[in-house]
């Protein structure tokens, strides 16, 4: 890692703490891990020009990556399961206390050719006409779970920040 | 510890691939690491994910392969190596 990478790697892990802070996340103590994690992060955003995760092998094509832009798609699953997620930057209060010690968390991404059958098999769903006669279809942010209905996704999700094309169509 | 041939296939921006290979370097345990992201060639990258992924196939990292397959430990997983390099 030269310098720059340290530095902006730094800046975004100073960024992360505090947000997971004001979300009620918490980022490992560990603070070489973090710093290495954010320093890839930082190396990512630089040459895909999106932050995908530094622990997962990146296609370079963000629509195939999208899943894996950090925070993942699986990070809320694995910290109920593990206490951690996958590359170890968000861990559970019992990590930060000490109390349960991080450990490597099984690969939960489906592979690739299940994921691009995924996306093929997706039928569009039934939208229901607003008041004010717009389109209305309910939107799901694959990070969080946030849900709004509108026409279309938000440009970034107000709860986590995710961009808009995190967001999927949601029916019950 | 019997001489044997490790092989880590590692990402350059990977936590868990850092404190696997500093686990090695502590220990002195001569090992070939494979900075899989880093390859800009892209034939030779895709050869070298078919080589990973036939030892792991879920592809994900670090993967240490003992003498060619002989073991193949997925994760930090110290005592796991320690472990295969006794054997």
């Amino acid at each position: 890692m030269n310098n720059d990478l340290d530095q902006k790697g730094e800046e975004l892990r100073q960024r992360l703490a505090q947000e997971a802070r004001a979300t009620g996340y918490n980022l490992n103590p560990d603070l070489d891990m973090t710093s290495t994690i954010c320093a890839g992060l930082a190396k990512n955003e630089g040459r895909y020009g999106y932050m995908s995760c530094p622990c997962r092998l990146a296609s370079g094509k963000r629509e195939e990556d999208k899943d894996i832009i950090c925070p993942c798609d699986y990070r809320d699953s694995d910290l109920a399961e593990y206490g951690s997620c996958y590359c170890a930057l968000y861990v559970s209060g019992e990590i930060v206390s000490g109390k349960k010690k991080a450990a490597p968390v099984p690969e939960r991404r489906p592979p690739a050719e299940r994921r691009l059958k995924a996306a093929h098999d997706i039928q569009p769903l039934p939208t229901v006409k607003s008041g004010a006669g717009g389109a209305i279809k309910v939107w799901r942010c694959k990070v969080c779970g946030y849900l709004c209905a509108k026409e279309t996704p938000p440009a970034k999700c107000p709860i986590c920040k995710a961009d808009k094309d995190r967001f999927e169509e949601f029916a019950l | 510890m019997k001489n044997k041939k490790v092989t880590v296939y590692a990402l350059s921006t990977c936590g868990w691939c850092r404190k696997t290979v500093g686990w090695l370097k502590e220990n002195g345990i001569k090992a070939e690491i494979i900075y899989t992201d880093t390859i800009e060639d892209e034939a030779e990258k895709e050869k070298v994910v078919a080589q990973a992924k036939k030892h792991n196939p879920s592809l994900s990292f670090p993967t240490v392969v003992i003498n060619d397959g002989e073991c193949v430990v997925v994760g930090f997983e110290p005592e796991k190596i320690q472990e295969a390099l006794n054997k």
